[in-house]
């Protein structure tokens, strides 16, 4: 089943670039195609949520051929963690597709096409239980990301696309080579064998910072950010969408796949690294997103100033904080997806993201106010929607693991409500003065389907978080006891101390 | 007299070749330049049963008291050259038709060069080396200068000719040196001989043996012919250039360090090394200046040569294996590309060589678009592409060899090189239409493409378990 539902869509892209016919037909079809596609996608996502077994921390649905040998082997499984950020990927692409219904008309098929890839290729990463399977698939959605970008961006698309394209690289291949190193030491490319083998410390240390170069890259983490603004500034909506809904999400899972239980000396020792650029991040990020003039500039330094508190829940290093860092990563798959689409909303109307030209839109647009608020709010993090859940629990862990740690992060709270209250009012309150914004129409029955099931879902996931925290426990109870072994014994050298003092 | 027919039979490829081409001569000098294609297909066949003759079982051993040999390795690497020289022979049909150079000479030519390939990846004496690759030379240097009304192509044959015969003549020198301080040519004696560290006699024919080699598979820094002779050089036999002869260089490099300079594997790790560092990283830098593909594709291949030394500076059996299916790739990679800008004409039939000619053309061709794109993202070495596992195989060895530092640049380099290939993916899909391209000519040259194309897609990865299997079985019968 899984193994359908990464080449499925490889196999319906392959079809649109091949489809003959005249370009209005094609585009027609491709569109269908796509949106069929996709929801069939997301009925076996579900179907998969119904048949899992949450009370099972290993990986389900496993299936093994060893297609590539001698270097690696198609094998796939799923535990919670990938079930959840499965699951998110296949709700927000059919939701990408109707976001371009109409506002990509150039080279529609290969536009599906490349989402179609980038969906294969999303779910294969977090489906991979075969280290250098996971690899191909977390690379390989560089380049449908690359042409998405490249093809169907803004203005500076083609220094956007480098950027992305390089940074993210060149994170990778130090990676690429701290698993050729494990796969030496350990002699498998099994990622469940490859969890429960030991690395010396010394070999630890080198292997987590080389992952942590390719997942703080694609995280983003401060100071290797600075490539998410102009990606997502210069990507069409829906590639927006899916860079903060599901990429952004690779380096999260990352660091829960393979650098906590894989290292879990080297967690322990370097948590400092982490904890002070996710500070730095909020702090820095949130500032910088308070002075932006450009709506999707600054809902991408929010998303970084978000993925910061990924991170500090991440390593917080306990049950708290790891949970609240994956709830984080879901949240905001969803509300900064929904808040790019938002933006995508009046950009198709009025072809800018400049702050400045809008204002005043709750007089014409009731509607939009409304789930622009809601998601807003959900962005800050208000009680009853699914930010306040993900906060909450990881500053909480966070809390638990270094006050100063959580006096930082909540700082990221006040100034995140500053900033996403800042450009509300800027674009929704005030009055229409604006000529050219006079004539806009509220939300069509498509910017409906597209954003309502977003929000419903963000209120599910406020009120009753627990459906979606379920899976995850056990899974992240074993990163927990491999951390747990590694951390060092606190009461050991409690004895040992007055020992030392006696004589 | 047995041993004779025993070393006719284990020669056979080779004398089926030798023959061949004295017989398209004559069928040639007879029918004239009507004859051209007539000529190119029957080249072709023979390839094929000259590739089909060193697959037959029993076919392996020495031959001529140990002057050249029969086994895996020689086997892997003829089974590549036969095929990279059929689909170089048949992709020089339309386009020197078009150029009007189409002359019968140019598969005989061709064939005369891969048997002197053939004797290169067989030779297992420092002669019969010599002999091998100054047959393929010399035929190399014709065939750069094929078109000989044209000054750009009598100017890269005679660049290449000055250069060859001064690299030859270096490693004559050399093979002169380590006969004369070893007192044998032989590869098993020079091995067992060498075992015990080098003298500085010896010491300096090696690197001079080096330099020749590292001369013909335009290693840095003996590079400098590669960029000139592939713009200036009929594209069909630039497209030749960086296939089969540099890979069956690459053969002889392997063999010559692992097995005649076997014992010493120290003294020329440290070269090999700093080739494939140089190589990877000149490479890399000096495509991106480039505004003409076929430059961009010479310095692609320079860079390409140094990720496959890393697997030789291994010097490890995982290491030559990772060299062989490096090269086995390279060839589908870089043929691909020569294809697709093969493939590349305006209205006129002129052929179009600048990337900005490349500008858009995604619209006009959006089937040689997209091969094109695959083979730049396969050259690249971004997975799921099959491009993506040589350069994983060289690395793996590297790593575990303990050669981190290698891998590291490697790595780096590979980075590096990225860019200019996705410059050339930019211009395609990204800028607006510039020069108008011609529609496809050529079907046998489209199928071509297309299947080399499939076969650099993630489906091509379903090939890497045989390809690697009989890799490491070539590998093997070197140590």
């Amino acid at each position: 089943m899984l193994s359908f539902m990464i080449l499925f869509p490889t196999l319906a892209a392959a079809g649109l670039l091949l489809a003959p016919g005249g370009e209005e037909t094609r585009a027609r079809i491709a569109r269908y195609t796509a949106l069929g596609v996709t929801t069939i996608l997301l009925g076996l996502g579900l179907a998969l949520w119904a048949g899992f077994d949450p009370a099972n921390g290993g990986f389900q649905f496993a299936r093994n051929a060893p297609l590539f040998a001698p270097y690696f082997s198609w094998s796939v499984g799923i535990d919670g963690i990938s079930l959840v950020l499965i699951a998110l990927t296949v709700f927000l692409m059919p939701i990408c597709i109707l976001a371009s219904w109409q506002s990509v008309t150039k080279r529609v098929p290969e536009y599906m096409a490349a989402f179609l890839f980038m969906d294969s290729l999303m779910i294969g990463t977090f489906a991979a239980t075969d280290l250098f399977l996971f690899y191909v698939f977390f690379e390989g959605g560089l380049i449908p990301m690359f042409l998405i970008i490249g093809i169907w961006g803004g203005a500076r698309r083609i220094y956007a696309s480098y950027k992305f394209f390089l940074y993210t690289l060149l994170g990778s291949v130090l990676m690429l080579l701290a698993m050729l190193y494990m796969v030496h030491e350990a002699g498998t490319t099994s990622i469940p064998i490859l969890l429960t083998h030991n690395f010396t410390p010394q070999a630890q240390t080198w292997l987590f910072l080389a992952f942590f170069a390719s997942f703080a890259v694609k995280m983003p983490m401060w100071p290797v950010h600075t490539w998410l603004p102009d990606a997502h500034v210069e990507a069409p909506t829906a590639g927006s969408v899916i860079l903060a809904g599901v990429l952004l999400k690779l380096g999260g899972y990352g660091f829960l796949r393979f650098s906590l239980p894989m290292f879990p000396n080297a967690s322990v020792d370097l948590v400092w690294l982490v904890w002070a650029l996710s500070m730095v991040a909020v702090v820095y990020t949130s500032l910088v997103a308070l002075v932006q003039t450009d709506m999707k500039k600054l809902i991408a330094y929010s998303s970084v100033a978000h993925m910061a508190f990924v991170t500090a829940g991440l390593f917080a290093l306990n049950r708290q904080g790891i949970e609240g860092g994956v709830v984080m990563m879901l949240s905001h798959g969803l509300i900064s997806g929904a808040l790019f689409l938002c933006v995508g909303v009046v950009y198709d109307r009025l072809h800018t993201r400049e702050i400045d030209r809008y204002g005043g839109l709750a007089n014409i647009m009731p509607r939009y106010a409304l789930f622009f608020l809601l998601f807003t709010l959900g962005s800050v993090g208000l009680p009853g929607t699914s930010g306040f859940v993900a906060e909450f629990l990881s500053l909480n862990g966070a809390f638990r693991a270094s006050t100063w740690l959580a006096l930082i992060m909540t700082t990221g709270l006040i100034t995140g409500a500053a900033y996403m209250l800042y450009l509300y009012r800027r674009v929704i309150f005030g009055t229409l003065t604006k000529p050219d914004l006079k004539g806009l129409l509220d939300l069509s029955p498509r910017e409906y389907a597209i954003l309502a099931p977003i929000a419903a879902l963000v209120l599910w996931m406020g009120i009753a978080p627990n459906i979606f925290i379920d899976p995850i426990r056990a899974p992240v109870g074993r990163v927990l006891a491999r951390l747990d072994a590694a951390r060092p014994p606190v009461t050991a050298i409690a004895h040992l101390a007055p020992a030392k003092v006696g004589k | 007299m047995t041993d004779l027919a025993q070393s006719l039979h284990l020669a056979a490829p080779e004398e089926l070749l030798s023959l061949a081409a004295m017989l398209l001569l004559m069928i040639g000098v007879f029918r004239g330049d009507r004859s051209y294609t007539a000529l190119t297909w029957l080249s072709v066949g023979f390839y094929a049963v000259a590739g089909a003759l060193v697959l037959l079982p029993g076919s392996q051993g020495a031959a001529f008291s140990g002057l050249i040999v029969a086994d895996n390795f020689s086997a892997f690497f003829k089974v590549l050259i036969a095929a990279a020289a059929s689909i170089a022979a048949l992709l020089a049909l339309p386009y020197l038709k078009r150029s009007r150079t189409a002359r019968f000479e140019y598969p005989v030519i061709l064939m005369l060069c891969v048997t002197g390939l053939f004797i290169m990846v067989s030779a297992s004496n420092l002669i019969t080396l010599y002999l091998g690759l100054e047959l393929a030379a010399l035929a190399q240097y014709v065939l750069a200068a094929f078109h000989r009304n044209e000054t750009r192509s009598s100017e890269a044959g005679l660049k290449y000719f000055v250069l060859g015969s001064l690299s030859s003549g270096i490693l004559l020198y050399g093979i002169s040196l380590v006969y004369g301080f070893a007192g044998s040519t032989s590869f098993a004696a020079l091995h067992t001989l060498l075992a015990h560290g080098l003298a500085i006699g010896p010491l300096i024919g090696l690197v001079l043996v080096m330099v020749g080699l590292a001369f013909k598979i335009a290693a840095v820094p003996f590079h400098m012919w590669t960029p000139d002779v592939y713009e200036g050089a009929p594209t069909s036999v630039a497209a030749f250039f960086a296939s089969a002869p540099k890979v069956a260089a690459m053969g002889l490099l392997v063999r010559v360090s692992t097995v005649a300079f076997g014992g010493a594997t120290d003294s020329w790790r440290q070269i090999v090394a700093f080739m494939a560092v140089a190589s990877m990283f000149l490479g890399a830098v000096g495509a991106i200046g480039q505004s003409n593909i076929k430059r961009l594709l010479a310095y692609s291949s320079i860079n390409n040569v140094g990720f496959a030394l890393i697997g030789l500076a291994c010097g490890t059996q995982a290491g030559i294996a990772s060299v062989l299916f490096y090269m086995a790739v390279y060839i589908a990679m870089t043929l691909g590309a020569f294809l697709c800008v093969l493939d590349l004409r305006d209205l006129d039939g002129q052929p179009l060589e600048k990337i900005s000619d490349l500008a858009g053309l995604y619209r006009a061709r959006p089937g040689l678009a997209a091969a094109l794109a695959i083979f730049m993202f396969s050259l690249a070495g971004i997975p799921p592409l099959l491009g993506f596992w040589p350069k994983f195989s060289v690395f793996q060895a590297a790593v575990d060899t303990s050669l981190f530092p290698l891998a590291v640049l490697g790595v780096l380099a590979s980075v590096i090189g990225a860019y200019y290939y996705l410059r050339v993916i930019k211009t395609i899909y990204f800028d607006d239409p510039a020069a108008v391209v011609a529609p496809r000519l050529s079907l046998v040259n489209g199928a071509m493409m297309a299947g080399a194309a499939v076969f650099c897609s993630p489906i091509g990865m379903l090939a890497i378990t045989p390809i690697v299997g009989a890799a490491q079985a070539a590998a093997a019968s070197l140590f």
